[in-house]
């Protein structure tokens, strides 16, 4: 996060390539975060069990390191005798699946009410200042659990009800962005030489705040994937098979007393994956705007 | 200053308005809400009657003016499952959450503060680096499992607080830490942001240089503008506390509005949810109100722009 190193060379690929090996928090993140997506992606060729599969004769093995523990089921087995590797890996496809199609949907809606509010200003600006104030105002937890437990958990659902919360940092940050950049002299120029407005927002505005926008991406998806677990926890998220880590906790919080792994392990994975991301979108924010780092 | 609170009173208005239709409308968007009361045996006659009873029958806007009218006057309408009314059910609840709120963004303040002004003192130093790396980690932490490793390691293994309930101050005590770590780091980070602005100053320059004692420059000239941001964000903060006390509430059987708000969701109690939804969002207007105001009045260049 400090001493970025010096170049004097005018090609900013090498500075930037620099920057971000030299960056300590944003290269752990990034491995992190690749490993979670490999995870992910291959759940079916590295998962060792079937994570719906149902063994109710070996219910609740403890993992591997337990003197109990057996190397058939590494991580141990839930209170279904599903075992829990398999059900972390496949989790992770949910985590992630949730994180991207939230943060897509308000990424798509925060964007367009930003660039809209920050280009034309007035009476646009007004109203979608208006609307992230009303948005602001509305407690998401809640919202979120009541419009869940009406329409009824679903993965699709959770995505939809998360992707219409969380757009207002997406809104804020790309109004302030395209402000900065509106009166510019290439936006100028664009408009002189008789532009139409669609093609100076594609080509002029958009290009110019897509960093700022994927930092703001990279944060909304590691706070859906938060959001997303603590409405699974409460039961108003993903519904049960799925192996959701929030539910996992959820699952395993009745015997955490005695079986504390069961809670221990979901945890910690969804806070290594929150926190990498978290590291990651740090870290590009450093790297491709090192002024907004406070 | 009078126009511009008359500005920002108005905007409150009108965001309360719109919060109030969204919050309606919200239990309309997937059914009849007769059906859902009346539960999946009920005869066609039964849920005719429910519809009457609770006045479905009528056209949507005639039902949300009305609402509208009582709540104005404090009438949310009757629990569908506590059968009291909801305005009595949420007074009586909300002291519990006001408190916890109150504590946890006392605790959020305390722990922040100190950190963000050690840090900006010193920065890139060892308690600099700290303190970044406390925040990175608090907001990467799920609140709902911190909570439950809080239970494990106090009131199960050490056996120093209550699991759950809310009579004593004990009770209180690890919901105010799970609710207040998460709005920490925010508020050190805008600290540490603001003291280092504040700190590389003309005044405070001249202050240090006309051989005032460092904790005076610091405390009584440094410190007091850089507060200012950190006022508004914890107002802010506080609004979302309150928001987000429904998971701590829940977990420790804190008996406040957030634990109304999981028990009335979960038997499809809608006017106590909307009734909740309406009294969060109405705390979060005024607090924002507040804050806004003080601000303009502490800083005149912001209700002239």
């Amino acid at each position: 996060m400090t001493n970025l190193p010096q170049t004097t060379s005018n090609n900013p690929y090498p500075a930037g390539k620099g920057r971000i090996l030299q960056h300590k928090g944003m290269m752990i993140g990034s491995l992190i975060v690749i490993f979670v997506m490999l995870l992910a992606i291959l759940a079916p060729l590295i998962a060792p069990h079937d994570p719906y599969y149902q063994d109710l004769l070996n219910r609740l093995k403890p993992p591997v390191w337990d003197t109990r523990g057996s190397w058939d089921h590494i991580l141990g087995t839930d209170h279904l005798g599903r075992d829990y590797l398999s059900r972390l890996i496949y989790g992770a496809r949910i985590s992630l699946l949730i994180g991207i199609g939230a943060a897509m949907i308000s990424g798509i809606i925060g964007t367009f009410l930003g660039v809209m509010a920050g280009y034309f200003g007035g009476r646009v600006d007004m109203v979608v200042t208006f609307l992230i104030t009303v948005r602001l105002s509305m407690p998401v937890v809640l919202v979120a659990l009541a419009v869940v437990a009406i329409v009824g958990g679903s993965l699709q659902v959770v995505i939809a009800v998360l992707g219409l919360l969380l757009w207002d940092r997406f809104a804020v940050v790309m109004r302030s962005s395209t402000l900065q950049i509106r009166s510019m002299d290439y936006i100028t120029a664009a408009r002189a030489v008789g532009c139409s407005t669609a093609r100076i927002l594609m080509t002029e505005i958009m290009p110019n705040v897509v960093n700022n926008l994927i930092v703001i991406a990279t944060l909304e998806i590691a706070h859906a994937i938060i959001l997303e677990a603590a409405l699974s926890f409460l039961g108003l998220g993903v519904q049960p098979p799925l192996p959701s880590w929030g539910l996992m906790v959820s699952e395993g919080k009745d015997m955490m007393l005695f079986e504390p792994w069961l809670i221990t392990i979901p945890g910690v994975a969804l806070f290594a994956l929150v926190l990498s991301i978290n590291l990651l979108g740090d870290g590009m924010r450093d790297v491709t705007a090192p002024e907004n780092r406070n | 200053m009078f126009f511009y609170a008359f500005k920002r009173s108005l905007l409150a208005i009108l965001v309360a308005l719109t919060v109030s239709m969204i919050s309606f409308s919200l239990l309309y968007i997937s059914s009849d809400p007769a059906i859902a009361m009346a539960g999946e045996t009920a005869s066609d006659a039964d849920i005719e009657a429910i519809r009457e009873l609770y006045g479905f029958d009528r056209s949507i806007v005639v039902q949300y003016l009305d609402w509208l009218k009582k709540a104005a006057s404090g009438d949310l309408g009757k629990s569908y499952y506590f059968r009291t009314d909801v305005s009595h059910l949420i007074a009586e609840r909300l002291p519990t959450t006001m408190t916890l709120g109150l504590c946890a963004i006392i605790f959020a303040i305390g722990l922040a503060v100190p950190l963000g002004v050690a840090a900006a003192i010193r920065p890139n130093s060892i308690i600099d680096r700290v303190a970044l790396f406390l925040s990175v980690m608090g907001q990467a932490l799920p609140s709902f499992w911190f909570a439950l490793i809080l239970i494990v390691l106090f009131s199960v293994n050490l056996r120093w607080l209550p699991v759950s309930g809310s009579d004593t101050w004990l009770h209180f005590v690890m919901p105010t830490i799970v609710l207040g770590y998460y709005a920490a780091p925010a508020i050190m980070r805008l600290t540490r942001t603001g003291m280092l602005e504040v700190l590389s100053t003309d005044y405070i320059r001249t202050a240090r240089a006309k051989g005032l004692r460092p904790p005076v420059v610091l405390f009584k000239h440094a410190l007091r503008n850089a507060i200012i941001p950190v006022v508004s964000l914890a107002a802010v903060q506080f609004g979302f506390m309150l928001g987000g006390s429904i998971v701590v509430e829940t977990i420790f059987a804190l008996h406040g509005a957030g634990f109304l708000a999981w028990e009335s969701i979960t038997r499809n109690d809608l006017p106590t949810v909307q009734g909740l939804i309406l009294a969060f969002s109405l705390f979060y207007i005024i607090l924002t109100l507040i804050a806004d105001l003080i601000n303009a009045w502490l800083d005149p260049r912001i209700r002239i722009s």
